[in-house]
């Protein structure tokens, strides 16, 4: 077990082209790190680079205080766990799970039981004897992980190791892959381009885009302070809103309402406004007494009853955001709905589409965009309780909307300034 | 063949028995002539009236100085030597050429070809020339160098297609397990391009098995001299009976070690394929 320090770290190809843009990341020991992001971004070199097999062409890479750049991988200590998984097809699961092992000329008995002992744990006792041929997906990504673990590394590097797998088993494997981190405590790096595996596994989570570090935080935080447009964008399902305004005398002006502008912005003119689907209502259902609410009415286009919550698109006019950042994960998303806007409502509201109808959303809880470079305008500002409470809600896809308007209720008496305390890395969502 | 009407099936039988009549014919009528006495060889009869041995027993009459023997030794050498030595050697090269990136690497693969393109007769002379001065002519090595020059190309582009399709995240999944580049190679790519290797293998022996080209022109001996080669120079009885008997049953027997190691390497290569699963 051991910490891993990135130091500056570039990763430029003979062409020119850098997949790692001076990555700057601190991995503590024991913790369960996530690197996300678009296809393309980087996290797939930066963790090659860990694993020792991508050189590094600037910057320093330190395994437990120790400088591994010309390291061998072999030399690293660490293990790894595959996308495609990289069994050897010509080993049973017992010579695979064992193969590290008798390389390091650890004696026959010893490898026996450790790999029995890790079987015992994934649970593929009874198929130590076959071949990976024979095996379903599930029990191949189970070996690869039993492969990883019966070395008993410094670390465990896993390069979207869930992504072969069909849906239901991701989210059972997903749970299992937490709780094997959690009972083995040795620090993990785990890439992924799905948000949803990097808010429910991950202590931290470090999205990248473009080889460029954006934002590395507890994923709490993350959903509720992203750093800039990308993060707010990438992270959460369905996806955060954008809308174009325009801030001028303390009014806030957005496509369908005007709204004071928030406190702590100095900003006047163009900005990009996003608004989490959870933080619309219907407007039967506001939450009383609540000051920074507005009300406004929007033609509805396609109503999505999921039984515990209703996803309702609403169109709007002249408020359509271009922006890099937005065309990117759109791409990679393979959405691209402009003047759609989706609201999560209560599962009780009686909107229907076609029609126009009257909604409501919180005004406190807008994130503000710089349209020139995207940065979010209110970063360490926004209230983060209130905030971190309507983000709890929305990963743990809870439809009771009472903890919400709790937490917008407090939210007048809570200063601003020592928000971001709140929000303790531990203090994780639980998975679904 | 399953889930075939029977209609089709028995008109692929037909259509495979035609095949196989006419592509085996000329082997029985050749097995045919090898058992027929001197007196009947020229009878047109497709089954033998009298049956004899004797066209095979004379061929190894005398031991070491008999017709057969000897060319039957160095072929069997010459081949098995030549594919060992150019099926390791394109086991590197293919390797290196598949995994990395280096220069000249194009050139290598673009020589190979051109070796492999290039007519044996354009070079036979002047060879028979060099290999009189430099002292390979009618020896063992005289003839590996050719079939090596000749059979690597084809090898290494054989292996290189075999290498090519063996993920690379493997050789890596061994870097990080612990494995020397070495070792990896070893432990983990050539057991998966065993099919590949048989391969290659059995296509350079049949090319150094079956050449009669730089057989006939650099030997003059017995002791270098093939079967194919050997088979030329064969005579009959007397002067006036050709050796139609002999050569025939020379040439069955040259067959035989053929057929024996595509058979033995043919289920390796089988095997190889369908425990297939390289793509896991």
């Amino acid at each position: 077990m051991a910490e891993i320090k990135l130091k500056d770290v570039t990763k430029r190809y003979a062409d020119g082209t850098e997949a790692v843009k001076h990555m700057d990341l601190d991995i503590k020991d024991g913790e369960f790190m996530i690197l996300v992001g678009p296809s393309g971004c980087g996290k797939s070199t930066a963790l090659r680079m860990i694993a020792g097999l991508e050189d590094i062409s600037e910057g320093e890479m330190l395994i437990g205080d120790k400088v591994v750049n010309n390291l061998a991988p072999r030399d690293r200590d660490i293990a790894m766990v595959f996308q495609n998984y990289a069994l050897y097809p010509h080993m049973t699961v017992r010579a695979n799970m064992g193969f590290a092992l008798k390389l390091a000329k650890v004696p026959e008995d010893e490898i026996k039981q450790k790999v029995e002992e890790a079987a015992r744990i994934l649970d593929l006792t009874d198929h130590l004897d076959r071949k990976p041929a024979n095996l379903s997906g599930g029990q191949r990504q189970r070996v690869a992980m039993g492969r990883a673990i019966v070395r008993d590394p410094q670390a465990f590097l896993m390069d979207e190791p869930l992504s072969n797998l069909d849906a239901k088993l991701r989210v059972q494997t997903r749970t299992e892959v937490s709780r094997l981190q959690k009972r083995l405590s040795t620090t993990m790096v785990y890439v992924t381009h799905d948000q949803t595996e990097a808010m429910t596994l991950g202590d931290r989570v470090a999205v990248m885009r473009s080889g460029v570090l954006q934002q590395v935080a507890p994923p709490r935080e993350l959903y509720n302070d992203p750093v800039n447009i990308f993060v707010a964008g990438f992270i959460g399902s369905p996806a955060m809103n954008f809308f174009s305004g325009t801030i001028s005398d303390g009014t806030l002006k957005l496509p369908f309402a005007e709204l004071l502008a928030p406190d702590g912005v100095s900003h006047t003119g163009d900005v990009i406004v996003g608004v989490r689907p959870e933080d619309f209502e219907d407007a039967r259902f506001a939450p009383a007494g609540h000051d920074a609410g507005v009300e406004f009415s929007a033609p509805i286009e396609v109503v999505e009853s999921m039984g515990s919550e209703i996803y309702v698109y609403f169109s709007f006019e002249g408020g359509e955001v271009n922006s890099n950042e937005l065309a990117e994960l759109a791409r990679d998303t393979g959405v691209a709905e402009t003047g759609l806007a989706v609201a999560r409502l209560n599962p009780e509201s009686e909107i229907s589409d076609g029609g126009k109808a009257k909604l409501w959303f919180d005004g406190a809880k807008l994130h503000l965009f710089d349209p020139a470079d995207g940065a979010n305008l209110r970063h360490g500002k926004t209230d983060q309780k209130a905030a971190a409470e309507a983000g709890r809600e929305a990963v743990a896809a809870e439809a009771d909307e009472a903890p919400s308007r709790r937490a917008v209720d407090e939210q007048d008496e809570t200063p601003a300034a020592e928000a971001p305390h709140r929000a303790e890395p531990d203090e994780r969502s639980a998975p679904e | 063949m399953q889930n075939r009407s029977p209609r089709a099936y028995l008109g692929w039988t037909l259509a495979m028995g035609v095949i196989l009549f006419y592509a085996l014919i000329p082997v029985v009528w050749l097995i045919s002539l090898s058992f027929k006495t001197p007196a009947t060889v020229s009878d047109k009869k497709f089954v033998p009236q009298d049956t004899t041995f004797d066209n095979y027993t004379t061929l190894f009459e005398g031991g070491l100085e008999s017709p057969l023997l000897r060319p039957l030794i160095n072929s069997l050498a010459i081949a098995l030597i030549a594919t060992i030595i150019a099926v390791t050697l394109a086991s590197f090269t293919a390797y290196a050429i598949a995994r990395l990136d280096f220069p000249g690497k194009t050139l290598i693969l673009a020589g190979a070809l051109a070796i492999a393109m290039f007519p044996p007769i354009s070079v036979v002379g002047p060879l028979f020339d060099m290999w009189r001065a430099l002292g390979l002519y009618d020896t063992w090595l005289g003839l590996i160098i050719p079939y090596l020059t000749f059979a690597l190309p084809l090898a290494i582009y054989t292996l290189v297609a075999f290498f090519r399709e063996i993920p690379w995240e493997l050789e890596q999944a061994a870097q990080v397990d612990g494995a020397t580049p070495w070792q990896a190679f070893r432990k983990v790519i050539l057991p998966l391009a065993t099919p590949g290797v048989f391969t290659a293998a059995i296509l350079v022996f049949i090319f150094a098995w079956n050449d009669f080209l730089f057989a006939i022109t650099l030997t003059s001996s017995d002791r270098a001299r093939t079967v194919p080669a050997a088979l030329a120079f064969f005579t009959g009885e007397s002067q006036f009976t050709a050796p139609t008997g002999n050569i025939a049953a020379a040439a069955v027997l040259v067959t035989i070690p053929i057929i024996i190691f595509v058979l033995i390497f043919q289920r390796r290569i089988v095997a190889g394929l369908t425990a297939g699963a390289v793509k896991g």
